[in-house]
C-alpha cells in the first residue's frame, strides 16, 4: 500500500476508489509505455523523508553554516545590494494569490498581476525617462545581452562595442548570448573612443560603470549616434532617482538590476532585469508587456500585449526564447516604491551618496589607500591598498566587517567600496578605524 | 467607451507629502552634490501612506486566481501546491541576507545545498552532472543546445551540424532557444498515435543533424513508447538528444531520462519540484547532462574537496548565462521539497499525479474527445478537444472561459497546435478525487450547456472581475504605462 504524504492531495482509499473506477488494479498499470527494461526510478541516494520539524533543523544549520555579517557592517557590491526592505514588501508579496499565480494569460482572473506590472512598467519607464517598458527580464547581465542581441536585429549588424568599465561579469553573460550568433564584441576604453560609421549595432555602456564612475554619458550619447549605432546603457535604477536618467542622454535601450530596489540580496537570485527602449522599438522587444484596454463592458483593465513578438506564437522567429518576467520580483519592487514613495527613495539615494563621499574622504586620508575614482562617483568606488585586499578582508571578518569586493585583477591591490543607507556614522567609523592598521 | 476603472493606479492614489515607511536620518556630514547638468529635476513617483500601500496590493491581490484559492488544471503547467514552510527557510537570515561575491568560506551552507541538490537532481534524472545557474526552464533549454553546440565545435563538427529537430507538438521555447543557439530549426510530425514520425526522423538523421529537443512525455501528455529507437537513430547519426523537462511531473521516481538514452535536461524547479510561480516567475531551469557534455556545463558549479565546498567553473563551458550563480531562493525551496518527499515520496507524486489525470480523462471522455483517442492511457495530464461542443458553435475558449464562472481557472487552450480546439488539462498530485469530481461535475455541466444555451457560453465569464478584454485595441494602440499628466492633475488637488 502506498505511503501518506503532506503534499499529495488522495488518501490511500481515494487513490483505491479512483484505481477501482479505471478498472486497475495498480497504479504501476499506468505506465506500460515506459519500456519495461527502463521502469527503474529508484533512488537509493536521496535521503528519507522529513518530518517538518526536522526540515527546520536541518535548514537552520545549514544557514547558520553560512556567516553573515550585520548589514550595517557590510561594504560589498558589484551588481548586488544590500538594503533595507520595508516590512509591506514581504507580508504583501507574500499574498497566496500573488505568490501561487501562473502568468497570467488568463485576464478575467488575473487583474492583480496584470496591474501590478502596468504599475512596474510605468515606474521602470519614470525611473530611466525611457518611453516605454517590458515586464522583467532574468537579470540584470542576461537583460544587457537580450538588449545587444535587439540592437543587432535593429541594426542588421553581428558587431557591438562595449566599453572595458562595463561589469566583468556582464561582459562574460554578454559573450555567451552573442557568440553563439556569430555576434563580435569589440572591448573599448572609454579614452580610446573610436566609433566607425556604421559599423557596431550599438555602443554598451554601464551608468554608474562598474567601479562606480559616473561616465560622460552626453559625449558617449552623441559619438554612438553619430555613428548611426544604437547607445545601450546598462543602468542602475536606484542612482536613476537622483542623476540625470539615461533617457534623458537620448539611450535608445536601457536596461538594469532591479535588485537594489526591494529585493533581497539571497546568494544572487532570484532578481530581475528592467529592460526598456524608446516607441519606435517598442515591436522589437523581448519579453512580457501589458497593456491597458476595456473588457466588454467598457471598464478599464489589463492584458499582456504586443504578444506576437513572443516565442509561444511566434516559435523560432520570436524576439527571444525568455518566457518569464521575474513577475514576483516585480511586485516586490513595486510594493517597494509605493512604501518609500517619492520622498524616500530619494533619501535611500541621497544616504547612499553621502555615506559614499564620507568614507571616500576618511580613506583618502588613510597613507597607503588611494582613491583611484577620478570621475563623480554614486555610492561605490575603488580604492587601492597597501596590502592584498585578500589580506584585509580576512582581518576585517575577525571584526565582523565585509569589506569590498577584490579587484585586483584589474588594479593591483584594489578593493570596490560600496555604501548604502544601513550603513551610518558609526559603522563607517569603525571600518575606517580597522583598516587604519594596514597604513603605511 | 467608459473610463471607469475599479482599481485606482497608485498614482491616482497619490498626495503630495505622502510616505508608507520612515528612512533613518543621514548621519554623516554632507557632502556636495555633483555639478547640476549631472543631476535629474524631478521625478514622477507616488506618495501615499502605509494603508493606502497595504490596501492598494491587497485588494489587488483578490482580483487574482492562485493555487492557493482555486483549483488550477492549466496543462503542462504543473500547478501542484507550493508548501509554506520552504517559503519560510528561504527566508532564513543565513540564506536571505548572504551576498553572491564573498569568499566561498563564508558561504559552506548555501553551497552545501547546492551541492546535494545538484546530486539529488542527477541522480532522480539518471544524468551524470547538474548545474543550477540557469534561470528559467528556456534559460536551461538554451544552455542545453549550446553545449550540444560546444560539443560538436569541440569535434570539429560544427560546419555541417545545424540542424536541430523539434517535434511538431513542442513548446514555443524549444525552437526560440534553438534559434537563439544558432541552428536552423526542422519540425518532425507526429504520427496518428500521438508517437513521433520515426520515417521522417530517419529522413534527417545524417551528418547535418546536430540534435534532436523532445518533451518527454509529449506535450499530448503521452509517453512516446519509441523512444530507445529514437534515441538510438539519433546517436547513430552523430547528433545529441536533449530532454524538455516540463513534464517530468509523470516521471520521477517511474524512469530516468539517462537511462533511456538523453544526453541533456533542463528541469523546471517551479514545476516538478513545487516553487511558487509567483505570478510568472521567478523559476529555476537546472541543466543535467551525461558523461560526454560535464565539461560543457554553464558556470558555475558547486565541487567539493576535502569536506570544503566551492565553485568551479568546466574546462569547455558554455559561459555565464547570468551575473552571479542562479536563483538561490528557488533552489531552497526545491531542496526542501525534495527532502521531505524523500526517497520514497517522490515516486508517489508521479504516481498520483497520473492517477488523476487518468481519472478525469476516463470520467470526461464520453463527453469531450480526446486528442488522440486510440491511446487508453495518459500520462501527467489529458488533451481534450472540443470538436465535439464545435457543433454547437462553441470554441474550446469559450468552455475554458466558462469555467472561470465555476471557479477554475481555464485548462491550457489552444496548445498543443496539432491537436483542433485543443483544452489541456493537469491535474497534478496536490488534488484529491473530491476536488477532482467537482470540477469533473462542472465540465458536464458546461457540456450540457454548450447544447442548452450556447450563448451564455460566448459571453462568459460574467462572474469575474473583468469580462472578455479588447486585446485588439491593447496591440492597436499600446498603453503601457501612466500618463504623468493625470498624475499631476492629482497632485494639484487636495
Amino acid at each position: 500500500m502506498s505511503l501518506q504524504f503532506p503534499y499529495i492531495g488522495n488518501s490511500e482509499i481515494e487513490q483505491q476508489a479512483m484505481l477501482d473506477y479505471l478498472g486497475i488494479k495498480s497504479s504501476d498499470e499506468l505506465f506500460v509505455d515506459i519500456p519495461q527494461k527502463y521502469r527503474d526510478g529508484n533512488l537509493p541516494n536521496i535521503p528519507t523523508s522529513l518530518s517538518e520539524m526536522e526540515l527546520v533543523n536541518h535548514l537552520d544549520s545549514l544557514s547558520e553554516k553560512n556567516i553573515v555579517t550585520t548589514p550595517s557592517n557590510s561594504f560589498i557590491g558589484a551588481g548586488a545590494y544590500h538594503h533595507y526592505i520595508p516590512s509591506t514588501v514581504f507580508s504583501l508579496a507574500q499574498r497566496g494569490e500573488f505568490l501561487t499565480s501562473y502568468t497570467p494569460y488568463q485576464a478575467e482572473v488575473s487583474q492583480g498581476t496584470l496591474q501590478v506590472t502596468y504599475e512596474l512598467q510605468s515606474l521602470i519607464s519614470e525611473l530611466y525617462s525611457m518611453d516605454v517598458a517590458n515586464a522583467g527580464m532574468y537579470e540584470g547581465g542576461s537583460s544587457l545581452a537580450e538588449a545587444a542581441l535587439m540592437a543587432c536585429r535593429l541594426k542588421s549588424r553581428y558587431m557591438v562595442a562595449c566599453l572595458n568599465s562595463v561589469s566583468p561579469r556582464y561582459k562574460a553573460v554578454l559573450e555567451s548570448y552573442l557568440a553563439p550568433q556569430s555576434i563580435q564584441i569589440e572591448f573599448i576604453d572609454i579614452d580610446n573612443l573610436n566609433i566607425p560609421q556604421n559599423e557596431y549595432a550599438c555602443l554598451i555602456v554601464q551608468y554608474p560603470n562598474f567601479y562606480g564612475s559616473i561616465e560622460d554619458m552626453q559625449r558617449l550619447s552623441d559619438v554612438t549616434h553619430n555613428a548611426n549605432s544604437l547607445f545601450v546603457v546598462s543602468a542602475d535604477p536606484l542612482a536613476s532617482v537622483i542623476y540625470r536618467p539615461p533617457g534623458q542622454y537620448g539611450a535608445d535601450i536601457v536596461v538594469g538590476e532591479g535588485q537594489r530596489l526591494g529585493v533581497p540580496i539571497s546568494f544572487g537570485g532570484p532578481y530581475i532585469g528592467f529592460f526598456s527602449c524608446k516607441n519606435e522599438y517598442l515591436r522589437q522587444m523581448p519579453g512580457r508587456i501589458v497593456g491597458k484596454t476595456v473588457d466588454k463592458k467598457g471598464d478599464t483593465a489589463f492584458v499582456l500585449t504586443l504578444q506576437t513578438r513572443e516565442q509561444h506564437i511566434r516559435r523560432e522567429r520570436a524576439t527571444s526564447n525568455i518566457c518569464t518576467s521575474e513577475a514576483l520580483m516585480g511586485l516586490m519592487i513595486t510594493i517597494y516604491a509605493a512604501t518609500l514613495g517619492k520622498s524616500g527613495l530619494k533619501k535611500v539615494a541621497l544616504s547612499c551618496f553621502h555615506n559614499a563621499h564620507y568614507a571616500a574622504n576618511l580613506l583618502q586620508n588613510l597613507s597607503g589607500f588611494d582613491l583611484l575614482a577620478t570621475q563623480p562617483f554614486f555610492n561605490e568606488f575603488v580604492v587601492s591598498c597597501p596590502v592584498s585586499p585578500i589580506i584585509i578582508n580576512t582581518k576585517l571578518a575577525e571584526y565582523g566587517i565585509t569589506g569590498g569586493l577584490d579587484v585586483s585583477d584589474q588594479f593591483e591591490n584594489s578593493m570596490l567600496f560600496c555604501f548604502t543607507e544601513l550603513n551610518n556614522k558609526e559603522s563607517i567609523d569603525f571600518l575606517i578605524h580597522k583598516l587604519m592598521q594596514f597604513c603605511v | 467607451m467608459s473610463e471607469y476603472n475599479k482599481m485606482p493606479l497608485l498614482m491616482d492614489l497619490s498626495r503630495k507629502d505622502k510616505f508608507g515607511v520612515t528612512i533613518s536620518d543621514i548621519d554623516v556630514p554632507l557632502s556636495d552634490l555633483p555639478d547640476s547638468k549631472l543631476l535629474r529635476d524631478d521625478i514622477n513617483l507616488p506618495e501615499l501612506s502605509q494603508l493606502d500601500v497595504v490596501r492598494y496590493f491587497t485588494n489587488l491581490s483578490q482580483m487574482n486566481y492562485a493555487i492557493d484559492t482555486q483549483f488550477y488544471p492549466l496543462g503542462s503547467c504543473t500547478m501542484k501546491y507550493n508548501p509554506k514552510i520552504n517559503d519560510q527557510l528561504a527566508s532564513l537570515k543565513g540564506f536571505a541576507n548572504l551576498h553572491p561575491l564573498v569568499n566561498e568560506t563564508f558561504a559552506q551552507g548555501s553551497l552545501e545545498l547546492m551541492y546535494n541538490l545538484q546530486n539529488y537532481l542527477s541522480e532522480i534524472s539518471g544524468m551524470s552532472a547538474t548545474s543550477l545557474s540557469t534561470m528559467a526552464g528556456a534559460q536551461g533549454e538554451l544552455a542545453g543546445v549550446l553545449m550540444i553546440k560546444a560539443f560538436h565545435a569541440n569535434n570539429l563538427d560544427i560546419t555541417n551540424r545545424k540542424v536541430m529537430l523539434i517535434p511538431d507538438s513542442a513548446h514555443g521555447t524549444n525552437p526560440a532557444s534553438a534559434s537563439m543557439a544558432g541552428f536552423s530549426v526542422k519540425s518532425i510530425p507526429s504520427d496518428k498515435n500521438g508517437n513521433m514520425d520515426i520515417e521522417v526522423l530517419k529522413e534527417y538523421a545524417n551528418e547535418n543533424l546536430a540534435g534532436i529537443m523532445l518533451t518527454l512525455p509529449s506535450t499530448l501528455g503521452l509517453f512516446d513508447n519509441q523512444i530507445v529507437d529514437i534515441c538510438n537513430i539519433v546517436h547513430q547519426s552523430g547528433g545529441l538528444v536533449y530532454g524538455d523537462g516540463a513534464n517530468m511531473n509523470a516521471w520521477m521516481g517511474q524512469t530516468k531520462l539517462g537511462d533511456l538514452g538523453f544526453d541533456v535536461i533542463h528541469i523546471n524547479l517551479h514545476k516538478t519540484f513545487s516553487t511558487p510561480h509567483g505570478g510568472g516567475g521567478p523559476g529555476a531551469g537546472p541543466v543535467c547532462v551525461n558523461n560526454n557534455l560535464i565539461n560543457y556545463l554553464p558556470g558555475p558549479i558547486v565541487t567539493k574537496d576535502n569536506n570544503f565546498y566551492k565553485f568551479e567553473e568546466m574546462s569547455n563551458s558554455i559561459g555565464s548565462l547570468g551575473a552571479f550563480h542562479g536563483n538561490f531562493g528557488v533552489l531552497v525551496r526545491a531542496y526542501c521539497y525534495i527532502r521531505t518527499l524523500g526517497k520514497e515520496g517522490i515516486p508517489e507524486v508521479s504516481k498520483n499525479a497520473v492517477l488523476n489525470a487518468n481519472y478525469i480523462m476516463n470520467k470526461l471522455k464520453h463527453v469531450y474527445d480526446v486528442g488522440f483517442s486510440n491511446r487508453s492511457i495518459c500520462m501527467h495530464e489529458v488533451v481534450f478537444t472540443a470538436n465535439k461542443q464545435k457543433q454547437h458553435g462553441v470554441k474550446g475558449l469559450d468552455i475554458a472561459k466558462r469555467l472561470l464562472d465555476y471557479g477554475y481557472h481555464s485548462p491550457t487552450m489552444y496548445f498543443p497546435l496539432i491537436v483542433d480546439e485543443a483544452l489541456m488539462v493537469e491535474p497534478t498530485e496536490s488534488e484529491s478525487k473530491a476536488t477532482l469530481d467537482k470540477f469533473i461535475e462542472a465540465m458536464l455541466k458546461i457540456a450540457e450547456e454548450c447544447e442548452s444555451n450556447p450563448g451564455l457560453l460566448h459571453e462568459a465569464p460574467l462572474t469575474t472581475p473583468v469580462q472578455r478584454l479588447d486585446e485588439a485595441l491593447a496591440a492597436r494602440q499600446p498603453n503601457l504605462k501612466w500618463s504623468p499628466t493625470t498624475a499631476m492633475l492629482n497632485e494639484k488637488e487636495n
